[in-house]
């Protein structure tokens, strides 16, 4: 059966009622909490994983695709409003979308930035589903060292290659991967790390750790800094409807978003920031309005919003067919999987096809219902906004330990959960990255499992792990991705990299 | 290595962040102490449980260093005045919230953690703030306890509708 037949039978799973009411369910929530002002995609998910819980898989997962898009979309209604952005992606958005709201264009600005994430949304999804059996049959030929190989690359683009410290994002990582360690070894069954605390035997929750450390540390490095700075809701002002001349400008960054945003998210390159940030420097170029940079042009919200949700679905690509996770968010969104005992990667597709293309075409239907949810209804998205912090914040934590006494009611994990948020927190303070820690947790038991089984091969023979092509490459790249960022920063040329800081998306 | 550089042109030692570099080291000792009890099981390819925790013990132990380095010589980026009283509120929530869980029940022990968290953010009528905080969670535990089945632990509150 071709692409084409299987996409189809996703869509008959897809649209089956209680899918479609999932679904609903799940681009509703995504846009409620990914509006909230500081809460990004990767908490909007890690804060809505255990509402899923008591769900079917499939069911559960359509939920869950469902939130990740919504929490996309509703990042851009953040930064536009209220220049907070929600997720570090949509920090573009902020930079024109917020001009063009105080100018009382605020009404085209989101709907550039909804019209634009739907049509890069609907050709990424589209690219997914045709490009992930080929990255399936690709990965077939992969053995364990150059899953190995993968999974290093996966570690430095996400730690040192991007973000203002080399320094800092490693060791962000390698205390995710200390982490990692805790907990009864896979193949020996020895508990590491564990102290004796019966607690740790299981290791330590993805979920756990990523909403300790997105909501707790962020609610409190929120709280530390007073009330320094004022926020200010834009009203929006006049209709969401766009002009002929907005549709003009709008279309051909729509376009070349998607196509710069895709490709960067389907590679284990750092997220969506880089993408939406590539795309409005290239806006910029090409833009005829030049000006206008700055002062709210439409095409630097409609370019980057475009760039920012083709990169989520670009995720999925290694997410849904190697089980690698590039970002904090599918690192999360991976946990979720392996809740249900699934492991994304190239047998998913072979064992489990309906639940793999049910969950693709159900990320098409969550984008028509973004695009119907996010025009005409938002007014009330933008109510969201003006809670005040007080109450937006104790909510959050309400939310933010639900989500942790249901998965696990008992004292010890609440008492992970502050210690965890504490240590966000202070990682804030200093300015290390957040991401690093969740990816490194999740995806070092299964780097060593990769390594150990490499190793295991090769009879304990180091240099066998680089005597394959494709893995010789893939360090290589690796070691490029350390060492020029590193160049680039003494030289003094950091602060590019700074921008495409991948911390939250 | 250069960093951001620092606005005000001189640096000096960061000494909040030269905590951090032994703060490291111990926890590369505890992972390399605590991979050394572990029995090495399959021993003719001498990889075994011990291999990861050994490597990213050495790895810390080394950004520990640089850590120490780079905090000698001030790179670190300059961190903005931190208000202590909020943080503590919230965490009391937090840690009143975890103690009172069993005891009191989800809606009061959250409830208390909703007020503390709002006061912290400078709400500061707890006898405003602790019944919305109670009333809201209870609705939380209805929907999430009783419709989405979550676990959540009931108390004197919950005992009374349920």
């Amino acid at each position: 059966m071709g692409t084409f037949e299987f996409l189809l039978q996703g869509v008959a799973i897809a649209a089956q009622p209680m899918n479609l009411l999932y679904a609903l369910i799940g681009v509703t929530l995504g846009t409620a909490v990914g509006v909230l002002p500081g809460i990004g995609p990767a908490l909007t998910v890690a804060l809505l994983l255990p509402v899923t819980y008591k769900l079917d898989p499939a069911g559960s997962l359509i939920m869950f695709a469902g939130i990740y898009y919504g929490g996309m979309y509703g990042g851009s209604t953040t930064s536009i409003l209220l220049n907070t952005p929600g997720e570090s992606a949509s920090v573009v958005t902020a930079l024109e979308g917020n001009k063009m709201a105080r100018a009382g264009r605020g009404g085209p600005a989101l709907a550039t930035a909804a019209i634009g994430s739907f049509v890069a949304g609907l050709i990424a999804t589209l690219g997914l589903a045709f490009i992930a059996p080929f990255v399936v049959k690709f990965a077939l030929s992969f053995g364990p060292r150059e899953y190995f190989a993968l999974m290093v690359l996966a570690f430095v683009t996400v730690s040192a290659a991007f973000g203002d410290s080399t320094l800092r994002g490693l060791t962000a990582l390698f205390v995710g991967l200390g982490l990692a360690v805790i907990g009864i070894d896979q193949q020996t069954g020895q508990a590491r790390l564990s102290f004796g605390i019966p607690d740790l035997l299981d290791g330590i929750e993805v979920t756990t750790l990523a909403v300790a450390m997105f909501a707790i540390g962020e609610t409190l490095y929120v709280a530390c800094q007073g009330d320094r700075i004022p926020e200010k809701v834009e009203a929006v002002k006049g209709s969401v409807w766009m002009s002929k001349e907005d549709w003009a400008r709008s279309w051909k960054p729509w376009l070349r978003g998607t196509f710069i945003g895709f490709p960067i998210g389907a590679m284990p390159a750092g997220g969506a920031s880089i993408a939406s940030f590539l795309s409005y420097s290239t806006e910029k170029q090409f833009s005829k309005h030049k000006d206008e940079f700055g002062k709210g042009a439409i095409e630097g919200v409609a370019g980057p919003e475009a760039a920012n949700n083709a990169s989520a679905a670009g995720t999925l690509v290694p997410l849904l067919s190697l089980g690698l996770p590039t970002t904090a968010t599918a690192a999360i969104m991976l946990a979720g999987f392996q809740q249900y005992g699934l492991q994304p990667g190239p047998l998913l597709f072979a064992t489990n096809p309906q639940l793999v293309w049910g969950l693709i075409a159900s990320l098409l239907i969550a984008n028509f219902m973004l695009l119907v949810l996010n025009l005409p209804l938002i007014g009330l998205w933008v109510k969201l906004l003006t809670i005040p912090k007080p109450w937006l914040y104790a909510g959050i934590l309400l939310f933010a330990t639900l989500g942790t006494i249901g998965a696990n009611p008992s004292v010890f994990e609440l008492g992970m959960l502050l210690t965890f948020g504490l240590l966000g927190f202070a990682m804030r303070i200093f300015g290390y990255p957040i991401a690093p820690v969740v990816v490194g947790l999740i995806l070092g038991p299964m780097a060593e499992q990769q390594l150990r089984r490499a190793l295991a091969i090769s009879q304990g023979d180091v240099t066998s792990l680089f005597m394959s092509p494709i893995a010789a490459v893939l360090f290589a790249v690796a070691v490029l991705a350390v060492v020029v960022p590193l160049i680039l920063r003494a030289r003094g040329k950091g602060e590019v990299l700074s921008q495409f800081a991948a911390n939250e998306d | 290595m250069s960093e951001v550089p620092s606005s005000h042109g001189k640096r000096r030692p960061d000494r909040a962040a030269l905590v951090i570099a032994p703060v490291l080291f111990i926890l590369a000792a505890v992972i390399w102490w605590d991979a050394g009890r572990l029995a090495e099981m399959s021993n003719y390819s001498r990889i075994g449980p011990a291999t990861v925790p050994h490597v990213v013990a050495i790895g810390l132990a080394l950004l520990a260093i640089w850590t120490g380095f780079e905090a000698w010589r001030g790179d670190f980026p300059e961190r903005e005045p931190i208000e202590i009283q909020p943080v503590v509120m919230i965490v009391a929530g937090l840690a009143g919230q975890m103690l009172l869980l069993k005891t009191a029940g989800f809606s009061i022990a959250t409830g208390v953690l909703f007020a503390l968290t709002a006061f912290g953010f400078g709400r500061r009528k707890l006898w405003i703030s602790l019944p919305i905080g109670i009333a809201l969670s209870f609705v939380v535990f209805i929907i999430f306890g009783r419709f989405l089945q979550l676990s959540l632990p009931a108390g004197p509150l919950e005992h009374l509708f349920f």
